[in-house]
């Protein structure tokens, strides 16, 4: 064990910190919109080797030799500089590897770039209305009429459908085969004609989900991914990186710090809520599932880097949950400081930024969204069964066979 | 940046499961476990032979010289197999010298505690829970000891007992010397037995080094408690995934009732990921001294308390028969009794992590 990072790789940390001197930008920059800003540094990143570096040049990306320690790095700089990298937008941290993995040349000549700079938006079309846990029920179908494919039925819970370009999405080409066999990966424009997208609102009070319907949706068939019929083993690799990105680290010890400046400024019984006896035992319980947290994925981390993925199998399959568990239990301490100022509910403007925790009603949001996790990408329950199936091999369920 | 076991690490650790596996299998324990002993002669000398009473003693001394990272992938398997004796005073009353002993006492003294031939152990705790440094009252005056110490594990069998005074100094004491005064308190882990400990005038010999190291004695402590819930926790997961999956209830193995997996499921990802914390805690002492405080404390109350809940919790996956004398379980709930109790709880080692982290 040792925790130091070689000469090289300090060097490299210098360097990166002397690249992030360069935001937030400065002069003229600074004056133009936040998205734009962003935009700009982003690309600089690329140019510099810092970001989308798993990713080909050809396809926008910076092209680096592997290197975990360095992407660690990276990524401990960027966040604590507060500064744009990968975007992790449905798009770029979805399907762009999914694409890179199975797709052909011409989509990922066509669909890479934009995604990556967020010039095209992307939308996940998995869930169904009777399809949510058992996702390989799915129904949406799509029939094959030369060379096009005919979309038909529902997605539901689709985020940010309504800003997206494009969706990749599951649908059922070949309604005989197996469950888990006649599925298939599409990517569909939102343009398309038959495509209606109708807003759900959350229980937050924003409309970032929604319901998205096809009437008789023509898609090329050069739009599949993969082999027709082979979607389903598709969208499992795409899984394991939707998991990774809600599963992160760097945000839970964000929230928790966060949690502490809440504490620091809230008072209780007439003090500073963070001299109460309560308070700091609650906050120190926390303390101990973040460090359990990131310290796990240091584990993780050096296992898989010394080709010993196999001895963390049950930890990583435990990230997602307890992940979600803890940030959930962040939330529930803030809105118990917040006393009586937790009744006032957000305004439309924190709806719009996602909360960011200034205000009460600020964390009032984010103590909401916090279940939102444990839901998507795989609901606790079903984390729970894979975490006794394969990690403990206890058996599956009994359930019905279709 | 390595957060990971060395291959020689990986190798002690399964070499004592071995020697485990074979000296002290369920029943043996058993058998010591019901006799209240907590404590084999011939378990210790195998033990002591290879080279674990004196793990962190330098070899200049006869110890192997390894870190308190290696002494607590120790504890960690002596937990999972519950393994009595008297290992855990012993390596904290070697680590107690280690730390505050000048070179001629180390030199005097750490010889024989090495060939685990003299056994010592530590008394730290007070009554009323003063276990934290600043509350200890007892004091040397004229090389003569007074003072009462409590929760001391194998104080009968030792030795030697590492003192702790007020100010936070550390005395040696003759454990079967005049004005020692040792009472059993049937103690409920039967596998480390306590005492308290009354020292009437008892001869005694400060160590040199000063007083300012109380701290990391007891910072130890909780790191070897941690790594023991943490293996004592593990083998209590695999007893439960055996039981879950061999009785059956309504014509089939309860396993396969989702509350049970999922209380499988739910323990585990408690305990799992939580070996990264007593890894890091017990490394920050051997290498970065800023965070060992910290991380000590998160390692003491996160893993004894989780550990304390996925024993309830196995208790109660094994039903009536977990309620019994007989199951398995209650020895390893037992074990993670004292690791959580011993020391400080989990509450006051948070109240800790809150000074320590300046919430
Ligand atoms: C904020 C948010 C964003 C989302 N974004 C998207 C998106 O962009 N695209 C998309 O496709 N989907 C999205 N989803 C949908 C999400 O993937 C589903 O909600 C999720 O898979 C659960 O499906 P469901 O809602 O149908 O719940 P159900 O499957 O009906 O589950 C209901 C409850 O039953 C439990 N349950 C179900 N099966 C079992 C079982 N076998 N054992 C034990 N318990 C079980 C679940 O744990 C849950 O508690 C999003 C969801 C949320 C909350």
């Amino acid at each position: 064990m040792d925790l130091e990072y070689s000469a090289g790789h300090q060097a490299f940390r210098d360097e990166v910190r002397e690249f992030l001197k360069g935001w937030p930008l400065k002069g003229d920059e600074a004056k133009r919109p936040q998205e734009e800003q962003e935009q700009i540094f982003r690309k600089r990143g690329i140019e510099a080797g810092y970001v989308y570096r798993a990713v080909p040049k050809q396809y926008g990306g910076s092209e680096q030799p592997s290197d975990a320690i360095k992407d660690r790095i990276i990524i401990e700089e960027f966040y604590a500089a507060g500064a744009p990298r990968d975007l992790m937008s449905q798009g770029a941290g979805l399907m762009v590897p999914t694409i890179l993995e199975f797709g052909t040349e011409e989509q990922k000549e066509r669909w890479i770039p934009p995604a990556l700079t967020g010039e095209e938006n992307w939308c996940q079309g998995y869930s169904e209305p009777g399809s949510g846990s058992d996702l390989a029920s799915l129904q949406c179908q799509a029939r094959l009429d030369g060379d096009e494919w005919v979309l038909n039925g529902q997605k539901i819970w689709t985020s940010s459908a309504q800003r997206a370009h494009m969706m990749f999405g599951l649908f059922r080409s070949e309604p005989d085969a197996k469950k888990h066999e006649g599925i298939t990966y599409l990517l569909v424009p939102m343009d398309a004609k038959g495509i209606e997208v109708r807003p759900l609102r959350e229980m937050g009070g924003g409309y970032e989900f929604n319901e998205v319907f096809f009437d008789d949706v023509r898609v090329p068939v050069s739009n599949t991914v993969g082999v027709r019929g082979q979607g389903w083993q598709i969208s499992r690799a795409t899984l394991v990186h939707e998991r990774n990105l809600i599963g992160n680290p760097n945000m839970m010890r964000e929230a928790f710090s966060d949690l502490l400046d809440l504490a620091r400024s809230r008072t209780l019984n007439g003090r500073p809520a963070n001299e109460d006896a309560g308070v700091r035992r609650r906050l120190a319980e926390i303390e101990g599932y973040v460090q359990t947290s990131q310290l796990s994925n240091m584990r993780q981390f050096t296992a898989s880097n010394k080709g010993k993925m196999l001895e963390v199998m049950r930890p990583m399959m435990m990230n997602k949950v307890a992940g979600t568990d803890t940030m959930q239990m962040i939330m529930k301490c803030a809105y118990d400081l917040l006393g009586g100022d937790g009744v006032i509910a957000p305004t439309e403007d924190e709806l719009d930024t996602w909360g960011r925790k200034t205000t009460s009603s600020g964390w009032v949001l984010q103590y909401i969204f916090s279940m939102g996790p444990s839901i998507a990408g795989g609901a606790s329950n079903i984390q729970r069964n894979i975490i006794g199936e394969r990690g403990y091999g206890l058996p599956r369920d009994l359930r019905r066979t279709s | 940046m390595d957060f990971g076991l060395s291959e020689e690490q990986e190798m002690l650790q399964e070499t004592i499961r071995g020697f485990a596996q074979n000296e002290c299998p369920t029943t043996r324990l058993r058998e010591l476990f019901d006799e209240g002993e907590g404590h084999d002669p011939a378990l210790w000398s195998a033990l002591a032979e290879m080279g674990i009473a004196g793990l962190i003693v330098p070899e200049e001394h006869g110890g192997a010289g390894m870190e308190i990272l290696d002494l607590a992938l120790v504890a960690e398997v002596l937990g999972e197999f519950a393994i009595p004796g008297p290992f855990l005073g012993h390596s904290l009353a070697i680590r107690g010298v280690m730390l505050a002993a000048s070179a001629a006492q180390q030199a005097n003294l750490l010889p024989d505690l090495a060939s685990g031939e003299m056994i010592a152990t530590v008394a730290l705790q007070e009554a009323d829970a003063a276990w934290a440094p600043e509350s200890w009252t007892a004091r040397v005056r004229d090389g003569r000891l007074t003072g009462e110490k409590t929760i001391v594990s194998h104080a009968a069998l030792a030795d030697r007992i590492l003192v702790g005074l007020d100010g936070g100094g550390l005395a040696w004491v003759d454990a079967k010397g005049q004005g020692v005064v040792i009472e059993d308190l049937g103690g409920i882990d039967r596998t480390r037995p306590v005492y308290k400990v009354r020292f009437e005038g008892a001869p005694a010999e400060v160590l040199e080094g000063g007083s300012g190291n109380a701290w990391q004695l007891v910072e130890t402590a909780a790191v070897l408690l941690a790594a023991d819930a943490f293996g004592s926790a593990t083998k209590l997961i695999d007893l439960d995934v055996a039981y879950a999956m061999e009785r059956e209830q309504f014509g089939q193995p309860i396993a396969q009732f989702q509350a049970i997996k999922h209380t499988v499921a739910r323990i585990g990802t408690d305990i799992e990921p939580a070996r990264a914390l007593f890894w890091y805690a017990a490394h920050c002492q051997d290498a970065i001294e800023a965070e060992a405080g910290r991380a000590a404390s998160v390692a003491k109350a996160h893993i004894t308390d989780r550990a304390m809940n996925a024993a309830r919790e196995s208790v109660e996956l094994h039903g009536g028969y977990g309620f019994t004398w007989e199951c398995e379980v209650q020895m390893w709930f037992k074990r993670i009794m004292l690791d959580r109790s011993l020391l400080g709880t989990p509450d006051q080692w948070r109240e800790r992590t809150a000074v320590m982290g300046e919430y």
